[in-house]
């Protein structure tokens, strides 16, 4: 199963591949990750996204904790949470190719940030399946290249990962 | 007071009460050297190696119960210490290692002996940190004890650059008191519910099993593991990290459980119905197969770690924490219990025991006109009655000891157990013989294992630290050449040493006694002869029958029902090698 780790770290340099070498010492796989400071400057959020079963992710979790580094953290697929991806994508336009594309990023409620002769660049944000679903839409051959953040996530209704 | 960066390291770790440091001086810790020799409160050991310098402060800190302390310099110096850390970190051994690096404006750079030390050491320590500013550094030493020595302990190294310890810059010092860490807190009281539901299940066992291991030797609590035992009545077993936990004398004491362990200890392992765990990890060596492990067993598991829990062996009931006030706890509860343990069943239980008991699996050739090597490690513990603390290699001669050394005190039990570091025994004997010069300290090893660290020979002799170093020479890689006997036909792929050196020779151009003993009845007069060499560091090259094999032994892949006895295999000496 899929499961969406939000971790928060001391924001010292190293932090970030005592989570990436647990990772691979231990064999466990990472989808995406990605990780920023939050509005206290010392802390950094982390979010990774893994796959396994319970008792791996279980694993996963005490591991990230025994981290001296780490924390806090939660495992968002563990209760209702609400998960985003940011995508900007760079299509080959053409004359005849333009509206449609314009079109497409309008149902999928894309932000058309840069405009060439020859190229659109798309923002979109979104569930990951949504931004997957606008990739599959598109053409492939005009895709000159796709830039994904990774999902970042946040639990919902009034309680939060904070110290 | 002002100090410099060199003098707050120093002056840190004679506040944290620091008796010795193992080292290895270099370029990047020259200014600390500089310090050291500017004072006599912490003593310095200079090895010959800096494993060595590792494996010595390991062995101190595994007798003494107190973190060890190592410096090398960076480089070199620290990816020598590297095998040591990782030997720590596997048998969760405090210790904290100071390493230099180059100066901090040319890290990165690929200057001379540099290495990324945190980068390297990241998978084998609990943490590492790199001093970045020089009024952090008191501060950092105290954080690196504190994590090195609290919850389930083990090696922290701290890496100083140069200029860190520059005698020209000089800042106040003052070493904290206490140190806080707001993402380390490392858990201590069990969970009260839980530790009543595992006394509750307990008292209904009718085949119980205690099964303890390193952690309550790290966690001091071999009077209460003792007490709750016989208060219970019920079988003990410990694994190879926990040996000296439980008196070995005992007779509810039914040896080591594992790969070598006894036939009664695995057999009540397989067929029992309620095993507590304590302090110990279903290491692989323990469990065999995992779907074979224990299969009628409710699992009661005490452990610091809870990343230890159900990491292998999915158990019932967790109970993270300490494993002293976890166990005080149940003996209070299993005390005021109404309910007894199950008299009837428990006798019934203790008949099978005995009857596993009297296939006698650690039986051998008494009659033998070889050496054998279980002789040897028998007439050892009758010289040193069983007082001694012994270290060990890796290989057959570790399993000897283990098994025929018969522990009654916790921390006499000195090897690597986890990582299996060949090149342990002799330097780890000399941190422990620092800690109690007057105690008997033996070093079991092998011909192969001690030639790993064998230049320790001259730091034995620099600091007067007699250690006896009881060689069973079977001109084999022994444990490889058993396996490869029992799955690879015989075939002995480079297991066979053929140009040894001449060990007595060797001994004494170290300045050390040396003794070559190769008739049984000379091995007991050849120990009482080296212990009583009080003064002198004795290297005994016994030559030992090679053809022994180390039994019982569970083969990788099978479960603790199914072991190789030598019982069925038959005594036989000298047989004639494939």
């Amino acid at each position: 199963m899929r499961h969406i780790i939000s971790i928060l770290m001391e924001n010292e340099s190293g932090a970030l591949s005592r989570v990436a070498g647990l990772f691979s010492a231990r064999g466990y796989n990472i989808e995406s990750l990605t990780v920023a400071p939050t509005e206290d400057a010392s802390l950094s959020r982390m979010t990774l996204v893994t796959r396994g079963n319970e008792d791996i992710i279980e694993q996963i979790t005490k591991q990230l904790n025994k981290l001296i580094d780490v924390v806090k953290l939660i495992d968002l697929a563990d209760s209702a949470h609400i998960e985003r991806e940011l995508m900007m994508i760079k299509i080959k336009t053409t004359e005849h190719t333009r509206h449609e594309v314009r079109s497409m990023a309008n149902i999928f409620r894309g932000r058309i940030l840069d405009v060439t002769p020859t190229s659109y660049v798309v923002e979109m944000t979104g569930p990951s399946e949504k931004l997957d679903a606008f990739v599959a839409a598109i053409d492939s051959d005009t895709i000159i290249e796709v830039a994904r953040s990774g999902p970042t996530g946040i639990s919902r209704g009034e309680k939060g990962l904070r110290l | 007071m002002e100090l410099s960066g060199a003098q707050i390291v120093v002056q840190s770790l004679k506040d944290e009460g620091v008796e010795y440091i193992f080292g290895y001086p270099g370029g990047a810790v020259l200014h600390l050297y500089d310090a050291i020799f500017q004072q006599d409160d912490v003593k310095h050991i200079l090895v010959r190696h800096e494993q060595g310098a590792t494996h010595a402060a390991d062995g101190y800190a595994r007798a003494t119960g107190k973190p060890g302390v190592v410096l090398v310099t960076s480089g070199p110096g620290a990816t020598n210490a590297v095998t040591g850390i990782a030997t720590a970190y596997m048998d969760s051994i405090p210790m904290v290692v100071i390493s230099g690096q180059v100066p901090s404006p040319v890290i990165g750079s690929d200057a001379f002996q540099e290495v990324d030390m945190i980068g390297i050491s990241r998978p084998c320590v609990k943490h590492n940190f790199l001093v970045k500013d020089v009024t952090q550094l008191a501060e950092t030493i105290k954080k690196a004890f504190y994590v090195a020595t609290t919850g389930r302990p083990g090696p922290v190294v701290v890496d100083v650059p140069k200029d860190m310890t520059d005698p020209r810059i000089k800042v106040p010092y003052k070493y904290p008191k206490n140190v806080v860490m707001r993402s380390y807190n490392p858990s201590i009281s069990g969970h009260k519910g839980q530790i009543k539901k595992a006394v509750e299940l307990l008292l209904t066992a009718h085949k119980p099993i205690i099964y303890s291991g390193g952690g309550v030797v790290l966690g001091e609590a071999s009077k209460e593991l003792t007490e709750f035992t016989q208060t219970l009545g019920y079988p003990i077993t410990n694994t190879l990290m926990g040996l000296g936990a439980y008196p070995a004398t005992d007779k509810q004491f039914i040896g080591m459980l594992g790969m070598h362990g006894t036939y009664e200890a695995n057999m009540a392992m397989h067929e029992s119905d309620v095993i507590i765990a304590i302090g110990a990890r279903f290491d692989d060596r323990v469990t065999g197969k995992l779907d074979q492990f224990c299969p009628y067993a409710t699992v009661i598991h005490i452990d610091v770690d809870p990343a230890s829990i159900s990491k292998t062996v999915k158990v019932d009931i967790p109970i993270v924490g300490e494993v002293k006030p976890v166990l005080e706890q149940m003996l209070e509860l299993i005390k005021d219990s109404k309910k007894k343990p199950d008299k009837k069943a428990l006798e019934a239980w203790w008949n099978q025991i005995e009857q596993w008991r009297s296939v006698k699996c650690l039986e051998f050739d008494r009659g033998s006109r070889l050496i054998k090597p279980q002789y040897v490690i028998e007439q050892l513990y009758e010289v040193t009655k069983g007082d001694a603390y012994v270290t060990s290699d890796v290989g057959q001669h570790q399993m000897w000891a283990a098994q025929y050394y018969h522990f009654d005190k916790p921390r006499r039990w000195i090897n690597s157990g986890g990582l299996g570091t060949m090149g342990f025994g002799l330097p780890a004997a000399i941190g422990v013989k620092l800690a109690f010069p007057d105690a008997d300290v033996a070093c079991v090893t092998g011909e192969a294992s001690i030639q790993m660290c064998i230049q320790e020979l001259s730091t034995a002799l620099q600091y007067k630290t007699p250690v006896k170093i009881i060689n069973l020479n079977n001109r084999y890689m022994g444990m490889v050449r058993q396996w490869q006997e029992f799955s690879y036909e015989s075939r002995y792929s480079h297991s066979y040493l053929d140009t040894l050196p001449e060990f007595v020779k060797l001994a004494e151009a170290y300045g050390h006694v040396g003794m070559r003993i190769d008739k049984p009845e000379e091995v007991r007069s050849a120990l009482e002869e080296a212990f009583a060499l009080k003064d002198r560091t004795v290297f005994l090259d016994i030559i030992t029958d090679r053809t022994e094999n180390v039994y019982p032994m569970i083969e990788a892949g099978k479960g603790h029902h199914d072991m190789k006895l030598r019982v069925a295999l038959g005594t036989s000496t000298d047989r004639e090698l494939a």
